[in-house]
């Protein structure tokens, strides 16, 4: 069987989405990432009020960082999308993948959320405004994520997770307004006592500044991998190398 | 250190999403790579 | 397009829904129905007439987010299904306006489905009119309704005409239209007096009510045009 294959070096294939660039980010995330550990494992002190449970704060804060963060962009990727004149693709590819990024994140934190929070209020969930904020912006997401799977052609797509995810950036202060105002007309709110805001210092604060910049730069090398990664999803779709691929794995399997 | 499990179970959960999504994104990244010209991708 | 013909466009779309509603009797044979039911249902469910009472405003409401979920699958499965909105796209009908008619039908079905349901809870959940209470109800309800008719409408225009809608939509809808639930709710108990609260509890929920009414509505009419558009 012969197919018209342009030319592939050997070289371009074993790279795949990586470029000198992304190597280098690569390894000062990994670097910083032993270095979040160390500190926030063993260097940084046991908190007054909360004890060990503050650890989890150094990889939840971050968490939650890079997770709106990666909403921001798909806002801003959306936004470019549907206001630029040229209603790039790739701009929507970018916003997609930032999603994609961001709903993991999302989901760690409201783990991670739910077990400081088992240690410190002795239950893992509480109605407060921040929670469910973000609780309900993991499930638009998710719905958002949902929409770019819908059939339909790739402009169609673009167009469509735009919008959504537009809105549910507008979405966001009302949700928490809402929440926030139901939530100061039940007094057993702040009863639990300890609140999320803990006062930081010194090394604490130091472990929480190395959590976030190392969770910047995964987002950025997760960004830059994540949206080649969809922009070769999209290309091999469209020149239907996807079933030709499936052929000839599954001649290789019949005939391993 | 007290509650470790719970701990220890944040970080390793934390690390072991991330592992787990950027090993992905990578293989699949290759495995698309090695099927597309060097036109199809603007980056290199 | 001039303002009176978009006007005209939104008329022309909203009396043919009501219309087909009349004629296709879908709400009151069956939605309305299916509502009732889950009135009953909850009453099975939460066994008990002080706790039915005490959570009457949460379980109307409940209903309402379902029943209208149904109902705007509906509006729009009608219009997708012999391309009736590609027909009027490419007759040049204003799309901003094409929404609003569609969103006023959906308001004027709910409302009616709302009396149905408030009447339903004054008769098995046991709540109770309060004079200063019916105010707040009225008006916090038309505002919730008007959020609820907006957000529903976007997102059933966006995922119209597409396999798998069904499932999509209450995904879509339900978390954008928590604040509706949370809003009318509250503002629904203080009116009735639920556990002791009083009317004036309720009027801040109006704030948050017609905030989010005005602001999906305006933002759905801006952006119909581009979603149904391709």
């Amino acid at each position: 069987m012969t197919i018209d294959t342009p030319p592939i070096t050997a070289a371009t294939q074993r790279r795949g989405t990586s470029t000198p660039a992304t190597r280098v980010i690569g390894i000062l995330t990994i670097s910083m990432t032993i270095w979040l550990g160390v500190f926030g494992l063993v260097l940084s002190p046991a908190d007054r009020d909360q004890g060990d449970a503050v650890r989890i704060m150094y990889v939840h804060v971050p968490s939650v960082w890079l997770a709106y963060l990666a909403f921001i962009v798909t806002a801003l990727a959306s936004g470019v999308h549907l206001f630029g004149r040229r209603h790039s693709l790739q701009a929507d590819r970018v916003a997609g993948a930032s999603a994609e990024i961001g709903v993991v994140f999302m989901a760690v934190t409201l783990v991670t959320g739910m077990l400081w929070g088992r240690i410190t209020w002795g239950v893992y969930w509480q109605w407060d405004a921040r929670l469910t904020t973000t609780a309900l912006l993991f499930i638009s997401y998710v719905g958002y994520l949902a929409v770019r799977g819908l059939e339909g052609t790739r402009e169609q797509r673009a167009r469509r997770s735009a919008i959504v995810g537009l809105f549910a950036v507008l979405e966001v202060p009302l949700v928490h307004w809402s929440v926030k105002l139901w939530r100061s007309l039940h007094q057993e709110a702040t009863v639990l006592g300890t609140d999320l805001d803990v006062s930081l210092d010194g090394l604490m604060l130091f472990s929480l500044f190395v959590g976030v910049v190392a969770f910047t730069l995964l987002f950025v090398w997760l960004l830059l991998h994540r949206s080649r990664m969809l922009t070769m999803l999209d290309l091999s779709a469209e020149s239907g190398l996807e079933s030709a691929l499936a052929q000839r794995r599954a001649e290789g399997g019949a005939s391993a | 250190m007290t509650n470790a499990g719970f701990i220890l179970g944040s970080y390793a959960l934390t690390f072991g999403s991330i592992v787990i999504f950027a090993w992905r994104t990578v293989k699949v990244g290759k495995r698309l790579s090695a099927d597309l010209s060097d036109e199809d991708k603007p980056w290199l | 397009m001039s303002s009176s013909g978009r006007i005209q466009v939104a008329r022309v779309v909203l009396s043919k829904d009501l219309r087909i509603e009349r004629r296709s009797k879908v709400l009151t044979s069956q939605i309305i129905p299916f509502a009732v039911v889950t009135l009953v249902l909850f009453a099975f469910a939460l066994d008990g007439d002080a706790i039915l009472q005490r959570t009457a405003p949460g379980l109307v409401w409940i209903a309402m987010l379902f029943s209208s979920m149904i109902i705007v699958q509906r509006n729009f499965a009608v219009e997708t299904s012999d391309g009736a909105l590609d027909a009027l796209r490419v007759a040049g009908a204003d799309m901003s306006a094409v929404f609003w008619g569609k969103w006023l039908a959906l308001v004027i079905q709910l409302l009616v489905l709302e009396v149905v349901l408030l009447i339903g809870a004054f008769v098995m959940y046991g709540i109770e009119f309060r004079g200063p209470g019916v105010v707040l109800l009225v008006t916090s309800s038309i505002s919730a309704t008007c959020g609820l008719s907006a957000v529903s409408t976007i997102y059933a225009g966006l995922a119209s005409g597409v396999r798998g809608r069904e499932s999509l939509l209450p995904l879509l809808v339900m978390p954008v239209a928590s604040p509706v639930l949370i809003g009318a709710t509250r503002a629904a108990e203080a009116a009735f007096g639920t556990g002791g609260t009083v009317v004036s509890e309720g009027w801040p929920w109006l704030g948050v009510l017609s905030v989010f009414a005005v602001v999906f509505s305006f933002g759905g009419s801006l952006a119909f045009g581009p979603l149904i558009d391709d």
